[in-house]
């Protein structure tokens, strides 16, 4: 269910990369154990083990395989469009899921806070900036008629926003992007619903609610 | 680049900033400082446009307008490689990212000002404590990269040569001094950040070294 973990699988299906799937369970706190933090220090998901490294931090992850995997792009050629990428996933992956992630909703919750509040809030805060965002920047999908990295990073927060309820119908270019990019093969794959680790009542739900 | 002078909308206190300002020191870009005070322009409801934009830093560059700091350091990096801020080796590269993310996502947006003024009336409202969670979010973010550090760092961050991950480094370091934090659990941090501030590009982009820094600013110890 994480999200990081999901913008890394949705790159390494795009770029054709096969690989190995080690289920962590953030719900159970296995990430918090003392021999998960010697491969990741940041105890989070996700971790990827290649070509003789670890690498953690998901955004660290999505660069290391596009400059080392540069077939399939997932980064336009020109700078400035290459900073629009960057700003986007940024704008997701730095000041939404960050807020909202596992973490503090349970310190939220520790307080007698209601998690789904803060999450709502969170959110719909940095929803507002990426829409504006897009209609700079996006034709077809983020930023142009490319899928890029904040295709990537996009498609998995919508994903958490229908879990909480948001009303997506605000951010029409938002729906619009994500919904197409639901239909490709890459992002598909990498869905929650389909990896080893999701449990079968998840498997049943229709999480896909794009109205 | 082109031959006009980039124009950076900052904050002299925005961490974020002072990353972008640290970046454009050290690869010796002359550039014009155009202050921004985020909470009175919130407090105005002004309107935003390119020559106000809403959040900072934004930089004016090649005839174009850039956001969010960390997509603004790679473009200068890109397009400015003189005095690299990453390594070749993309192994290398990836350790800084990662520190550079730990501290751009993992720890900043949770604490900054703009955010935390709302989240933490409704921390407030809730009966819960809005230095606690500040102090929560920190340590455990500082936790992490001192655990990261231990493995990568030599006279910096990641090695020998300042990096992306250094030029965060400092300002969060800084940003984070006033929620009195014990930096004594942080060895590496304190180490890497104290020999950081020796260095003339940081310096130069040091919050009390900025325009639009109040003159009782400036008599503050950092």
């Amino acid at each position: 269910m994480s999200s990081c973990s999901w913008r890394v699988r949705t790159c390494l299906n795009w770029k054709g990369i096969d690989y190995e799937y080690c289920p962590v369970n953030v719900l159970e706190g296995s990430q918090n154990k003392e021999e998960y933090s010697e491969i990741n220090p940041y105890k989070f998901v996700p971790t990827l083990k290649i070509d003789g490294v670890i690498l953690n931090q998901s955004v660290a992850i999505l660069e290391y395989l596009e400059e080392t995997r540069p077939e399939k792009s997932l980064l336009p050629k020109d700078p400035y469009k290459r900073a629009l990428v960057r700003s986007l996933v940024q704008a997701i992956a730095g000041d939404i899921q960050p807020l909202q992630n596992l973490r503090p909703l349970q310190y939220i919750e520790s307080t007698g806070g209601n998690k789904t509040e803060w999450a709502v809030y969170c959110i719909t805060h940095g929803f507002e900036g990426v829409e504006k965002q897009l209609a700079k920047a996006s034709g077809k999908y983020c930023v142009g008629n490319e899928v890029t990295l904040a295709d990537l990073c996009l498609l998995p927060q919508v994903y958490n926003a229908n879990w909480f309820g948001i009303d997506m119908a605000k951010y029409p270019l938002i729906q619009r992007i994500a919904n197409d990019l639901s239909e490709l093969d890459a992002f598909k794959k990498a869905h929650p619903q389909n990896q080893i680790d999701c449990p079968d009542k998840e498997k049943n739900k229709n999480l896909r609610a794009f109205i | 680049m082109s031959s006009e002078k980039p124009i950076l909308h900052s904050y002299f206190r925005s961490s974020c900033s002072w990353r972008v300002r640290t970046c454009l020191n050290w690869k010796e870009i002359d550039y014009e400082y155009c202050p921004v005070n985020l909470l009175e322009r919130a407090q105005k409801k002004e309107e935003y446009s390119e020559t106000n934009p809403k959040v900072v830093p934004a930089l004016k560059t090649d005839g174009i307008l850039l956001s969010q700091s960390v997509a603004i350091l790679e473009y200068l990096e890109e397009t400015q490689p003189e005095k690299p801020l990453l390594p070749k080796d993309p192994y290398k590269r990836a350790l800084v990212r990662s520190i550079v993310q730990a501290i751009a996502s993992d720890i900043q947006p949770l604490i900054q000002p703009l955010h935390y003024i709302k989240s933490l009336q409704y921390l407030e409202s809730i009966g819960g404590n809005k230095n606690e969670y500040i102090i929560y979010c920190i340590t455990h973010g500082f936790e992490g990269i001192e655990r990261q550090l231990a493995n990568t760092s030599g006279k910096y961050c990641v090695g020998d040569e300042v990096t992306l991950a250094d030029v965060c480094l400092l300002p969060q370091v800084y940003d984070t001094n006033r929620f009195g934090i014990d930096m004594t659990k942080f060895p590496l941090i304190q180490r890497i950040t104290n020999d950081l501030s020796e260095l003339d590009a940081f310096k130069k982009g040091h919050p009390q070294n900025q325009i639009d820094c109040p003159a009782e600013e400036k008599n503050k110890i950092s």
